[in-house]
């Protein structure tokens, strides 16, 4: 166990220069800007979560491709998994929301869903320690394309007139009333709507990043560095990162589903005939 | 000692303060989100799937202001 505590530390303390011994260091924000390992200088430098979103890609693919090389009628092992995981997402998300539209849309959400999974549980995989979408990156593209397709999916059913219409002037609402309803709505549509899933995502897997590492720092410094009966404190603090870890798990698997139904909402608002 | 100088005397991040306070709504908020959905879950089961997806959708939009709070705190240092 000991062992395995030193790599963590050591892994997530590789950008902080920081850290007397004997001097409590918490962890700050630059645990998300670690130093370059790879191609220092040039146009393709990788940082450890650069890596660890190369890593989790490749896992996917090959996870997928050997579940669904030789599908059997019968399916067992591999194959059974895969296709317990998207029926999760095809019944679950895309046709509870979706209805009948879900099936056109179900490539989509079963990447964005397979994709954040596997980038958000890597904050809790020992030797890679971090999520690779606590860097705010990743979240804000899969945002931007969430917001382009839900708006070319809104145009294409009503024509943009009609869209923009339905949206910025929804019906039933006094004339005068307009002037501060228009605005409002567009903001909250066009603007905020991005903006909101990709911070809930970035800030959710940060704050779970910050909290195992204080957590488990709090365990290191109390338990070597302190004296008496603060050790015991030490103790307090294991079990506090444990939690933490296993909330963590929950939290990997609850955002990537959250931002997958939230992308099956929009695009179900987009789509709906009136509002 | 009056008030204002216990206030002059207070020393320490302001950020941690300001999240303590972002977080008062959004606590009282998801707790009133999730009451809301288990009773109605109690009440009609078979409507709990629908139920669920809502909670979780609601849950999203009501942490999203407390999550605005602690990037604000790393952001406006």
């Amino acid at each position: 166990m000991a062992g395995a505590e030193q790599m963590r530390m050591n892994t997530t303390f590789i950008p902080l220069s920081g850290g007397e011994p004997g001097e409590f260091t918490p962890p700050s924000i630059g645990e998300f800007f670690p130093g370059a390992l790879l191609f220092e200088g040039t146009l393709f430098e990788m940082s450890r979560i650069n890596l660890i979103m190369v890593l989790m890609t490749t896992v996917l693919c090959v996870f997928f491709i050997t579940a669904f090389r030789r599908p059997a009628v019968v399916p067992r092992g591999a194959q059974n998994f895969g296709e317990m995981a998207l029926d999760f997402v095809r019944i679950n998300i895309a046709e509870e929301v979706l209805g009948h539209h879900g099936r056109k849309y179900v490539v989509y959400l079963a990447t964005v869903f397979f994709m954040l999974f596997a980038f958000n549980i890597t904050s809790v995989i020992p030797p890679l320690q971090i999520a690779a979408t606590s860097v705010i990156a990743l979240p804000m593209i899969l945002a931007v394309i969430t917001w382009l397709i839900f708006n070319v999916s809104g145009v294409r059913a009503h024509g943009i007139v009609h869209y923009l219409k339905a949206n910025l002037f929804p019906p039933g609402v006094p004339k005068p009333i307009y002037l501060l309803v228009t605005p409002i709505e567009f903001v909250s549509t066009f603007l905020l709507r991005p903006v909101t899933l990709t911070i809930r995502l970035v800030a959710n897997m940060m704050a779970g990043h910050l909290l195992l590492v204080l957590f488990f720092t709090a365990t290191q410094f109390l338990l070597l560095e302190a004296t008496g009966v603060i050790k015991i404190f030490g103790l307090a603090s294991f079990a506090m990162g444990f939690a933490s870890t296993v909330l963590e798990v929950v939290v990997s698997f609850l955002q990537a589903y959250i931002f997958t139904l939230l992308t099956a909402v929009y695009i179900q608002g987009a789509l709906a005939e009136e509002h | 000692m009056n008030a204002l100088a216990v206030l002059a005397e207070l020393s320490g991040n302001v950020n941690a303060m300001g999240y303590g306070l972002a977080a008062i709504g959004p606590g009282v908020g998801i707790g009133i989100v999730v009451g809301k959905a288990i009773e109605g879950i109690s009440r009609q089961p078979e409507a709990a799937g629908i139920i669920r997806t809502n909670m979780f959708l609601g849950i999203a939009f009501t942490e999203a202001l407390a999550l605005i709070g602690l990037v604000a705190g790393f952001l406006f240092v």
